[in-house]
């Protein structure tokens, strides 16, 4: 197990080196004089040449992209254009809210397709299973900004229950605060702002994640394994939970990690929609600004984390199926 | 020599071909599979709609009207009403169907250029060349590929010519993985080693004998993958970064109803469920078509 995990870690380095290498010529995408897009044409000179020589561009390429990775490893991702202030603080100061927001919209995925996908695949072809994959198949063609003004529409607008706009404390907070306070408004405000933003990533993902439990567990139980614990005269929910799901978990888990890496992707349209003060509205915001920088950094930290979820992700499918560190 | 001339080489290439794309079983499975019934009808009308789009319209969709904005459905004739500059909106959604297949077809076309070469490549040359292609595709499948689309645009700048480059340069590697598994199966096979025996150069086995047999899973990824370009060009242009106004489109056309969320909800839910529908007909039709190449793989 060491020994593929350090394997694992080994390949993960060129990873890190061909994103931050990616990231970093982002920055030449922009055609023509990319200080001259980014202050616009009305621009002083004095301005310009500040600009550039902020963002090294008068340096020869293969100079700015050594100099890009030596900050990188320093943690210094340069300083907003718009803000002045560093991109690293900016990012750490949006990144929670963005975590939040895609932990709790996990967990309410998890919660909806884990049991969803079970039924539908012990009761295969019946109404149940028939009406979860015509849900999950809407879920899968349905745009999440949609899902979330439909959410909007009705929550907000018409049962007028939950805010359709920012968020409230941090849930760490606002739990310590009601703990001292004794006042159960902070929590409670805190999970409203938080449940149709995280409903509205929740769901899409819960769509994808049913369809995949299905499957596994109907690969499952059609194996031998099964058949015998029936023969033997095992309880049925038994059969379910001990034999099929465990083994049908292995693939879920890859599905898991992934969706958790394409709901920080996700967060930036949901985070739109409803204002929620994270990194995805920061990378937004930036782009509207022409404040590069932070763009950049934005994009570099996102596609870090996913690099990294898929990382442990590996690892964990090789804990679970012990096979896989063989091939 | 004279026994390897009278070898007839292409002769299963064409057979296996012809295997994959046969018209009689699709037309089979049209009438047998309703996923495949129920999604091709669905891509059917879009097209349909995208291409005489001046016929079924009812108004000019830049026409603008004051007079008459931000009219309820069925109001002045105007069938799905009127946006706040009082542009007729069944107008500016039959309109909105032309770019987002246009985008669809275009950046699906491009990703399928650049995907299935590389893949062929890869998995043909196999080596350091595969090596290299597939850290590099395992460096570009790091990225949310939302996320880097976004980046991409928002470097270009907007509008239809780079949404679409963006779209296509972003979504190649799933078709390249594909591709590459394909022919990593397919180079082993006995005919393609009597092609290479009888001296064929690589281009002629990559792309006459290799490539038709990987066209099923290409066909299934590529409709799958068309409705995830066109949610994929929607969200662009609802964060402002897609296409810009007045072209008709309808993610834009559902951002700027958002507005108006709560006098007129309709200016924002017809523009989504029109995407909704669309995409669901790809998605039907890849799903259909999947399991049709699956049921054959089996049978074979």
């Amino acid at each position: 197990m060491a020994t593929y995990i350090i394997k694992r870690l080994f390949q993960f380095i060129p990873v890190l080196l061909g994103i931050s290498i990616l990231v970093f010529f982002l920055l030449h995408l922009i055609p023509g004089d990319p200080a001259l897009t980014l202050l616009g044409q009305d621009a002083s000179k004095e301005d310009l040449a500040r600009l550039r020589n902020v963002l090294g561009l008068n340096e020869p390429l293969w100079i700015q992209l050594f100099v890009f990775l030596k900050n990188l490893l320093q943690g210094d991702l340069g300083n907003s254009i718009f803000q002045d202030v560093p991109v690293l603080n900016l990012i750490f100061d949006h990144l929670p809210a963005t975590l939040e927001l895609a932990l709790l919209s996990l967990i309410i995925a998890l919660i909806i397709s884990i049991p969803l996908g079970i039924l539908s695949a012990v009761k295969q072809f019946s109404w149940l299973d028939y009406s979860s994959m015509f849900f999950a198949q809407l879920g899968i063609s349905m745009p999440v900004f949609w899902m979330g003004l439909l959410l909007i529409i009705g929550f907000s607008v018409n049962l007028n229950v939950l805010p359709s706009f920012g968020r409230g404390d941090p849930i760490f907070e606002a739990t310590i605060d009601t703990i001292q306070t004794g006042n159960l408004y902070f929590i409670i405000d805190s999970f409203k702002h938080l449940l149709l933003p995280a409903f509205t990533l929740g769901l899409m993902s819960a769509a994808l994640i049913t369809r995949m439990v299905r499957s596994a567990m109907l690969e499952v139980l059609k194996e031998d394994y099964v058949r015998t614990a029936e023969a033997k005269g095992v309880k049925g929910y038994i059969i379910i939970l001990k034999h099929v799901f465990r083994n049908a978990l292995i693939p879920v888990v890859t599905i898991v990690g992934l969706q958790f890496g394409n709901l920080l992707g996700g967060a930036i349209v949901t985070e739109t929609v409803f204002g929620w003060p994270g990194i995805g509205r920061l990378v937004i915001t930036a782009i509207s600004q022409r404040d590069f920088p932070v763009v950049q950094g934005c994009v570099l930290i996102i596609a870090l984390l996913f690099a990294l979820i898929n990382l442990v992700v590996d690892i964990l499918y090789a804990i679970i199926n012990p096979k896989i560190q063989h091939v | 020599m004279e026994l390897f001339k009278q070898v007839k080489f292409d002769e299963p290439v064409r057979e296996k071909a012809k295997l994959a794309l046969d018209v009689k079983e699709i037309l089979y499975v049209l009438t047998k599979s309703k996923s495949v019934l129920i999604g091709g009808m669905i891509v059917f009308i879009v097209i349909f709609c995208a291409i005489f789009a001046p016929l079924i319209a009812t108004h000019d969709p830049y026409q603008m009207n004051i007079g008459d904005r931000l009219l309820k459905p069925m109001e002045h004739g105007h069938l799905l009403g009127t946006d706040q500059y009082g542009r007729d909106l069944f107008t500016r959604i039959i309109y909105g169907a032309r770019v987002s297949l246009e985008v669809g077809f275009i950046s699906v076309g491009l990703s399928l250029l650049i995907g299935v070469t590389i893949g062929l490549i890869a998995g043909y040359y196999g080596g350091w060349i595969d090596m290299i292609i597939m850290r590099f595709v395992d460096i570009v499948l790091s990225f949310p590929v939302l996320l880097l689309a976004i980046a991409l645009v928002a470097a270009l700048g907007p509008g239809i010519q780079n949404v679409i480059l963006a779209l296509g340069v972003v979504y190649w590697t799933n078709y390249a993985r594909i591709v590459r598994a394909s022919v990593l199966a397919i180079k082993e096979e006995e005919y393609i080693q009597a092609a290479k025996t009888i001296g064929s150069s690589d281009f002629r086995i990559i792309f006459y004998n290799i490539l038709p047999n990987c066209l099923a899973p290409i066909v299934v990824v590529a409709t799958l993958g068309l409705g995830v370009a066109i949610i994929a060009e929607a969200t662009l242009s609802f964060l402002g970064l897609g296409i810009q106004p007045p072209k008709a489109s309808w993610g834009w056309t559902l951002a700027f109803g958002m507005k108006f969320i709560r006098e007129t909800p309709y200016l924002s839910l017809y523009p989504g469920l029109a995407i909704m529908i669309t995409v669901l007909g790809f998605n039907l039709l890849g799903d259909g078509i999947r399991d049709l190449t699956d049921s054959k793989l089996k049978r074979k």
